[in-house]
């Protein structure tokens, strides 16, 4: 059944002869069935004509019948004689009719839309679909289904609004109104038409949902100036801003199209809007996969070796760094674009971690490959053990973005224990130290470490010591264990940072007191979840 | 010294520069600590007055003028907005002894102010005890493109080691 009825019947008539599209001429007539849009573009075209000359026949035939009953004979008798008299009397209608249709539908069929400018023409064709569809595969991702977006010239904003003003004209003359808001999106009806087409070529599902996303970006260079009166008759809605590269953004043109009056829009903006050459051009055609979450925990072994990058004035201080030594592994596995690293903590480059290790998670950007069993995850494991004897990797898992917060929400308030080698400037015994075992909770203010003050605010910050225990090596040296509150910078709670860790182990056993090593023996956050080996 | 054995926090992440006779007064020199992270420690030097035998601190002022206390010097946000600006001359606090003698120390290089050392108003023989470290008088952070030319005029351990050598030959 064919979308349009007699009422839409003169705005079908004027839109079709201004030069727009037959997918347009039903926007405008609000057709909201979906299965209208998706038959081919000459069939919608020729159902068109046929729906506008028959009207116009009936009509025709109609008066003729009223006026002038002898004319259906003579026309009639005229048919089956051939057209060799074509031009004799206004009465020889039929042939004509059908030649202009036929002329009229090769016109249109080049003709580009004035308002569409060939979105919904011959970017709905297969051609185009098959073309899109050959970069997808071409990228070889992994994905189940898709969903597509579209970025549309800004411009035709203003050609909607064109169009929109002629018909609400046209129908302001029959006594009818038409709100804008009920004319059918043109992105939307785009969508319609080509989801099924993607879905087929594709094999998967459209999905609003899908976290693979095929995306394409039109331009029209043709009609760019368009929109460029609307910033003289409207200069308020475009402000420039820094990280915009024009001023004519789709939001600022819509806003502009709501202020603006009719008048000065038609002063300034031919309705209809002229035909252009040429159709847009799909400029980019790109696929990007929503990205995956792995996390694990790892031991780090070297005290030459930074958590992540080390650079300096664009110089490089470490050759390697943990972020690295377990990224690089995990993004030629997963084929990703780039990673981004998170840690519960971190440890200065000098420090070891052992223990079960420090919870991490890894983002990676665009993997191209999703699917990892359980199995194929171990063997990465495996692969990043050993590939260095500086870090070691467990739990390696597929997390969900989520999870990562249990990572994070722990950060404050967790517990890590740490052991450190302590040196003293006078003598020691053990029963010098051994105070120390005896401190339960003991709360401490930490001014923001001269190490990091640079970086940091300049901030006092209690943390507490939950316990110590001290293990007598020499006169000078021992070696403390200690479960902290997390934040807790503990280099500075053995030497004391120029007085500005108060108390400090130097205080506390009445001597100057420096750590010599440190390594942190465990981070007590039970994320990500413990799996069997 | 036990410093020199095993290298300190001190030694381990800062370099040492020294100003010496500080605005022409004569051993007042002055020890400035730079932290690899371009923090600066100011100090007395070894050879300060008022670490020699015999001195004892009456008092300690960071009132420097009558509308100017270093102690209300405040600072927020990782950019440290709100500091007080310090050229090498800018006083940072004056240092009363008990036999009348008032030493003034200045920031010797130019920078913004972290913070000044409270712990040796209440506690003033710490200064003399540890000057290089929890005896220190402030902490400045030179600005990022001066970091490495504020440090052109101050002489480094040799040199000063140098000057104190020719002053104790000129003396004896």
């Amino acid at each position: 059944m064919f979308a349009l009825t007699e009422k839409n019947r003169s705005i079908a008539q004027l839109l079709l002869n201004t030069g727009t599209c037959p997918r347009c001429v039903f926007r405008f007539c609000c057709v909201g069935l979906e299965a209208s849009y998706r038959h081919p573009y000459k069939d919608l075209l020729r159902e068109l004509h046929e729906f506008l000359e028959y009207n116009k026949e009936k009509e025709d035939r109609f008066c003729c019948e009223i006026a002038d009953p002898p004319c259906k004979r003579i026309r009639l008798e005229n048919m089956g004689e051939g057209a060799e008299d074509l031009n004799q009397n206004g009465a020889l209608q039929q042939t004509p009719v059908a030649d202009d249709v036929n002329v009229a539908m090769a016109n249109s069929t080049l003709k580009v839309c004035n308002v569409c400018l060939g979105i919904l023409q011959e970017f709905c064709e297969t051609d185009f679909v098959k073309k899109v569809c050959q970069k997808v595969n071409s990228a070889e991702y992994q994905f189940t289904s898709f969903v597509f977006s579209v970025s549309l010239p800004p411009q035709l904003s203003v050609r909607e609004h064109a169009a929109w003003l002629l018909v609400k004209e046209e129908m302001g003359k029959q006594g009818l109104s038409l709100a804008k808001e009920d004319i059918v999106q043109l992105k939307e009806t785009y969508k319609w038409i080509i989801h099924p087409l993607f879905s087929e070529e594709l094999g998967v599902p459209a999905d609003g949902k899908s976290l693979f996303e095929v995306s394409v970006v039109f331009a029209h260079p043709e009609t760019d100036e368009d929109c460029h009166f609307l910033a003289r008759v409207c200069p308020d809605c475009f402000k420039p801003a820094k990280n915009k590269q024009s001023v004519f953004t789709r939001m600022a043109i819509i806003k502009a199209l709501d202020k603006i009056k009719e008048e000065d829009f038609r002063e300034h903006f031919p309705c209809p809007p002229s035909s252009p050459k040429n159709i847009c051009a799909a400029l980019e055609i790109q696929c990007t996969n929503g990205a995956i979450f792995v996390a694990g925990r790892y031991n780090k072994y070297s005290r030459n070796l930074p958590q992540t990058p080390w650079i300096i004035d664009g110089e490089r201080k470490l050759e390697s760094s943990v972020e690295e030594l377990i990224s690089e592994h995990l993004m030629t596995a997963f084929k990703a674009d780039s990673f981004n690293f998170s840690s519960s903590g971190r440890e200065d480059v000098d420090v070891r971690t052992l223990g079960s290790g420090r919870p991490f998670a890894i983002e990676l950007v665009n993997p191209h490959r999703i699917h990892f069993t359980a199995m194929e995850m171990k063997e990465l494991q495996q692969k990043i053990n050993n590939s260095s004897d500086k870090i070691k990797v467990r739990d390696l898992q597929l997390v969900t973005r989520e999870a990562i917060g249990h990572m994070k929400e722990g950060e404050e308030e967790k517990t890590k224990t740490y052991s450190a080698l302590i040196w003293t400037d006078k003598a020691i015994q053990k029963e010098d130290i051994a105070l120390l075992d005896d401190m339960k909770e003991l709360k401490i203010d930490q001014k923001t470490p001269l190490r990091v003050l640079h970086r940091r605010p300049l901030a006092v910050r209690s943390r507490v010591i939950h316990t110590m225990k001290s293990e007598y090596i020499d006169d000078h040296h021992f070696r403390l264990h200690l479960k902290t509150q997390a934040g807790t910078y503990i280099k500075e709670f053995v030497h004391g940072d120029f007085g500005r860790t108060k108390p400090n182990i130097g205080f506390l056993l009445k001597r100057t007191a420096d750590i010599l090593e440190l390594d942190v023996e465990s981070v007590d956050v039970d994320w990500p979840p413990t799996l069997n080996d | 010294m036990a410093a020199a054995v095993t290298p300190g926090v001190t030694e381990r992440y800062f370099t040492r520069w020294y100003k010496p006779d500080v605005k022409g007064n004569l051993c007042e020199d002055h020890c400035i600590l730079q932290h690899s992270n371009r923090i600066c420690v100011i100090t007395l030097a070894e050879a300060h007055p008022l670490l020699q035998n015999g001195k004892t601190i009456k008092s300690i002022n960071y009132q420097i003028s009558a509308n100017c206390s270093r102690l209300q010097n405040k600072v927020s946000g990782k950019s440290k907005r709100g500091a007080q600006f310090l050229t090498e001359l800018a006083p940072l606090c004056r240092i009363s002894c008990s036999d009348g003698e008032e030493y003034t120390i200045y920031s010797c290089i130019r920078g913004r102010l972290m913070e000044v050392n409270e712990n040796i108003l209440d506690n003033p023989a710490i200064l003399q005890e540890k000057p290089s470290t929890e005896g220190y008088i402030a902490v400045v952070l030179p600005k990022f493109e001066e970091s490495k030319t504020i440090t052109q005029g101050l002489l480094t351990p040799k040199e000063y080691e140098e000057v104190l050598l020719k002053r104790f030959n000129s003396t004896s």
